[in-house]
């Protein structure tokens, strides 16, 4: 087939290289000549198409060319083009059908064929390009491997350079240290020798001060004296002794007293020292302590472990303290004690130091993603933000109780005036009960009151709102006629205003004696203008009212 | 007191008046103050002869005849009343007593250049001898010259002793070249000895700080270092390095101003904290910038006593302050801040440095250069004062009075006496004398 494909690339130069690749397609081996003919009458896609019907099939080898492309069809699996002979001897006819479906067929292999054929085209592009791109890599990949090398052989000659200069220094050190230890093996040798000489001629010397002293002592030499007018007496009065051993003694005494004096006041100062400067640990002790116990309200649990050692700190700092009053000098254990108990303080101090160092770090670094851990900056945004909802929950709270207030009074005061009309004529009778009324079901309620406001959760205003509306229908509705009402429901919103204020900033147990005075005080006044004319009352309310509102004021 | 030749001349002090006059037999060499100042002795080393004036009593005389013993120094005892003389080559000290006119001698004195101290309070003197090639140390009682201890020291070659001022230890240190110091109790038990290093040339100079707590050891490699009184250990060095960078030490420089005519009693603006440059009629000092370079001397290194090391150490009376000379650069006194141990302030005149000595009541310095010039340094600031006079005047030497009110200048054979005033402004009176002291 080589030369089949050969022959068909010099022969077809012109035609497209489908054709070509068809004709590598088909797998003929006929004659030569044959397939020169065969090769011209390939499929025309082009103009050669007369010349291609004309090569093959003529008006004379009609026969022979059927029956050839019969062979070459029934070889290649087609059915034959031939009808069924039904006879040996007899003329095959041409099967029209089995000419066209083999046509047909033909042409779909055909068309089957070329797009195999733009596959692999387009495939063979792709490689082609692949191929470049990959030939393209591996030279530039041999290029870098080329000067890596190149400088791997420039490193490694470097580093033998600089090997080479460390040795050759280490060589000049080690010769600089050896010729030092030999000039100082020199110079204590040669010292030995000089003291050596030294002591000899030192004693020559001595021997010749010798004698020389001897000479002069010797000499009787009367100007060796002291001419002298009169005796000075001493400086201190007293007169020249005699050198006994009584006074040897004293003298060592004299001298060992001195050395203890100074002994003494050195350690007399070093304590001094001493005590000043264990003031100030203790002091730094306490500072660092309750530097460090705030950390007990904030809510970190990183924080949990060390405010238990604190506090355990702070116990037992107490005993130590007590003790260390008593044992006020250096006794070891003590000291021991104290410095531990700094150092404990110091290292949670620090440690609470760099704990903020990473917080702050990390919020730096982190931004706002890590929930656990708030900056200082959120935490006041947050506190802010908090106080801006207290404060506007405390308006609205106000704002609700003036208007239940007034609705309410409005209520009683509707409800009042037609009590008045109503008591008009049985006011007397009226008048007892509902003292009666009014103080016991005042001590009842106030109890209840109290029970009341004590159980109730705090942040609730919602029920302190239902609650005296509550309160007030029914006490409405039990004492209709009573004007107490309102100023007892009056004292019980304030008091409960109190409470849904107070709930914010004060304890409970705070209120209560608010609540009770306040009560108390409200009672009274209201008692005290009961007998008093209706207008009293009423002014009674009204003062209650402001009283109340007054002291609604008085709140932060 | 002044001596003139053979002439004993006695001045007082703030009138300078003369208020005796003493002729001695012969050429004086040294003269001294007794402690209670009543009697003055006068050396004369050629002939062997001490003489001691009373000032109470003039016709008193005293006459110490050394005879062929000679006469090498001399020296009071504290309480007054004796007289140490040292005869040639070291051979002995005699000790005469003007109370009693009795002699004691003392052996094999060791030939150092400090070899006798005594004690502040004046009990006990400390005496360096050599025997058998060895070192010694005896302690006198110098009340009654009894012999309290005598031990041995540890050094190749004792250089020199000298008491604490509270009179409980004794530095002994030893020759340069070994450094080697020692530290004794009065009892003669060894406290503790410190070496800072080997075969390199070794002490200098060595002074005691007035509060018994610090111990200055200056060496010849530049460096002070200064041990503490309880351990006896080294607790800094101060190094004297040719170039200042901290710009917190603040160097003074003495400059040459152009010259102003006019003399006369000259006094100046009290000295600005921090002080910028104050003037003087010829030279004045400005504040260098930093880094600031010191002149420096190379030493010759084949003679003996080179020019390095540590040479001059002095503690302010308050022990505040340490005022070191470099050898190596004799142009500057450092000034060291010993409550901070560091660095405060160095001065560079424009001389060598020839003394320098503290006022004894405040942290004052007086340094001299050998030229006409005194300066002055306190915390304040400093000053450079001309001292008045016709001519030159060589300030050779200074020494402060007790009060710290005034102070002698010495030159070669004049005397000036400097008043300070309590303020700032400085009076100088000079008298033309012969000879000092």
């Amino acid at each position: 087939m080589g030369d089949w494909m050969t022959v068909t690339d010099r022969g077809l130069s012109s035609e497209s290289k489908t054709i070509s690749q068809y004709t590598s397609e088909i797998k003929m081996s006929p004659s030569s000549l044959y397939s020169q003919q065969v090769l011209c009458s390939s499929i025309p896609l082009s103009k050669n198409v007369h010349s291609f019907f004309s090569a093959f099939c003529t008006e004379d080898n009609i026969e022979q060319s059927i029956s050839y492309l019969d062979q070459e069809l029934t070889t290649f699996g087609f059915p034959s083009l031939y009808e069924e002979s039904k006879g040996k001897e007899t003329k095959r006819e041409l099967n029209i059908v089995a000419v066209l479906n083999c046509m047909n067929e033909l042409l779909v292999l055909q068309r089957k064929n070329l797009l195999a054929q733009e596959n692999v085209e387009t495939q063979n592009l792709k490689l082609g390009s692949d191929m470049d791109h990959l030939q393209s890599c591996y030279s530039k990949l041999k290029e870098q491997l080329e000067t890596s090398r190149r400088e791997m052989i420039g490193l490694q000659e470097r580093d033998r350079q600089l090997q080479c200069k460390n040795r050759n220094l280490h060589q000049l050190l080690k010769n600089e240290k050896d010729e030092v230890q030999k000039l100082q093996n020199i110079i204590a040798s040669r010292a030995t020798q000089y003291n050596h000489d030294m002591k000899r001629k030192e004693r020559e010397y001595n021997k010749l001060k010798e004698r020389l002293h001897q000479l002069v002592m010797n000499k009787k030499d009367k100007k060796i004296a002291m001419d002298i007018l009169n005796y000075v007496g001493r400086a201190d009065g007293k007169r020249g002794s005699w050198r006994t051993g009584k006074t040897e003694a004293r003298n060592e005494d004299e001298m060992y007293k001195i050395l203890l004096n100074d002994y003494e006041y050195r350690q007399k100062q070093i304590l001094m020292e001493n005590a000043e400067l264990k003031k100030v640990l203790q002091q730094m002790k306490k500072e660092m302590i309750s530097l460090l116990s705030p950390q007990k309200k904030k809510p970190r649990e990183r924080v949990d472990d060390s405010t238990g050692t604190v506090i355990s700190d702070v116990e037992e700092d107490a005993g130590e303290l007590s003790r260390e009053s008593m044992w006020d000098l250096s006794c070891e254990t003590v000291r021991e004690q104290l410095t531990n108990s700094i150092r404990k303080q110091w290292r949670i101090l620090k440690s609470h130091v760099e704990k903020l160092d990473n917080q702050v770090s990390k919020v730096h670094l982190e931004g706002f993603n890590d929930e656990d851990v708030i900056s200082r900056q959120d935490h006041e945004q947050e506190t802010e933000k908090l106080e801006l909802e207290i404060q506007q929950c405390k308006e609205m709270i106000k704002t609700q109780q003036q208007l239940l207030q007034r609705k309410a009074f409005e209520e009683e005061r509707a409800s009042w005036l037609k009590q008045q009309f109503l008591n008009m004529t049985t006011f007397d009778h009226q008048n007892s009960e509902n003292v009666k009324l009014f103080s016991a079901f005042s001590g009842s309620s106030d109890r209840d009151n109290l029970i009341v406001h004590s159980r109730q959760p705090q942040k609730k205003p919602h029920s302190v709102s239902n609650g005296s509306p509550v309160c007030m229908s029914k006490l409405t509705k039990s004492l209709p006629a009573s004007p107490s009402t309102s100023d007892f429901c009056q004292t019980r919103s304030c008091l409960s205003e109190h409470s849904s204020i107070n709930v914010l900033n004060i304890t409970p147990e705070e209120i209560k004696p608010n609540q009770v005075g306040g009560e108390c005080t409200n009672q009274k006044w209201s008692v005290a203008s009961r007998p008093g004319s209706q207008e009293g009352c009423y002014s009674g309310c009204s003062l209650t009212y402001t009283n109340s509102h007054v002291e609604k004021d008085d709140l932060p | 007191a002044s001596c003139v030749q053979y002439r004993l001349v006695v001045r007082d002090v703030n009138t300078l008046q003369i208020l005796q006059l003493y002729t001695c037999l012969d050429q004086i060499q040294h003269i001294e103050w007794s402690a209670d100042s009543l009697f003055i002795l006068c050396a004369m080393y050629k002939r062997g002869l001490v003489q001691v004036w009373s000032l109470e009593q003039p016709e008193w005389h005293c006459k110490i005849d050394e005879g062929s013993a000679g006469l090498v120094a001399s020296c009071w005892s504290p309480d007054g009343r004796h007289i140490l003389n040292t005869t040639e080559f070291h051979l002995r000290i005699t000790v005469w007593s003007l109370c009693t006119k009795s002699v004691s001698y003392i052996k094999y004195p060791k030939a150092c250049p400090q070899g006798i101290t005594f004690t502040r309070d004046g009990r006990y003197m400390a005496l360096a001898e050599r025997r058998d090639c060895k070192d010694y140390v005896s302690i006198f009682v110098c009340s009654d010259w009894q012999l309290l201890r005598h031990f041995d020291t540890d050094t190749q070659d004792l250089t020199g002793i000298e008491w604490a001022p509270n009179g409980c230890v004794l530095a002994v240190w030893d020759t340069c070249l070994e450094y080697k110091i020692l530290l004794y109790s009065l009892d003669g038990r060894l406290l503790s000895a410190y070496s800072a290093y080997e075969w390199s040339l070794g002490i200098k100079s060595v002074a005691w700080s007035p509060s018994s707590q610090f111990l200055a050891v200056g060496s010849y490699d530049g460096k002070v270092r200064i041990l503490n009184h309880v351990t006896w250990k080294m607790i800094t060095e101060f190094g004297h390095p040719a170039t200042i960078n901290n710009p917190k030490i603040v160097v003074y420089k003495e400059a040459e101003k152009s010259l102003q005519l006019g003399l006369g009693c000259l006094s100046f603006p009290p000295p600005g904290a921090g002080a910028g440059p104050l003037l003087s009629s010829e030279s004045k000092y400005e504040i260098a910038s930093v880094p600031v370079s010191l002149q420096t001397l190379k030493p010759v290194t084949d003679r003996a006593n080179p020019k390095i090391g540590i040479g001059m150490l002095a503690f302010s009376p308050d022990s505040y302050f340490l005022a070191t000379r470099n050898d190596n650069i004799p142009n500057a006194v450092w000034v060291w801040d010993i409550q901070k141990l560091r660095l405060f302030a160095v001065l560079e005149q424009l001389s060598p440095v020839r003394t320098f000595q503290w006022d004894p009541q405040q942290p004052r310095l007086a340094i001299c250069t050998g030229g006409s010039r005194l300066y002055l340094w306190s915390p304040a600031g400093c000053m450079s004062v001309q001292v008045p006079g016709e001519g030159d005047f060589a300030v050779l030497s200074l020494c402060w009075h007790l009060s710290g009110d005034s102070m002698a200048l010495l030159s070669k054979d004049h005397v000036c006496l400097c008043f300070l005033e309590t303020e700032a402004a400085v009076s100088t009176a000079c008298r033309q004398l012969g000879g000092h002291t």
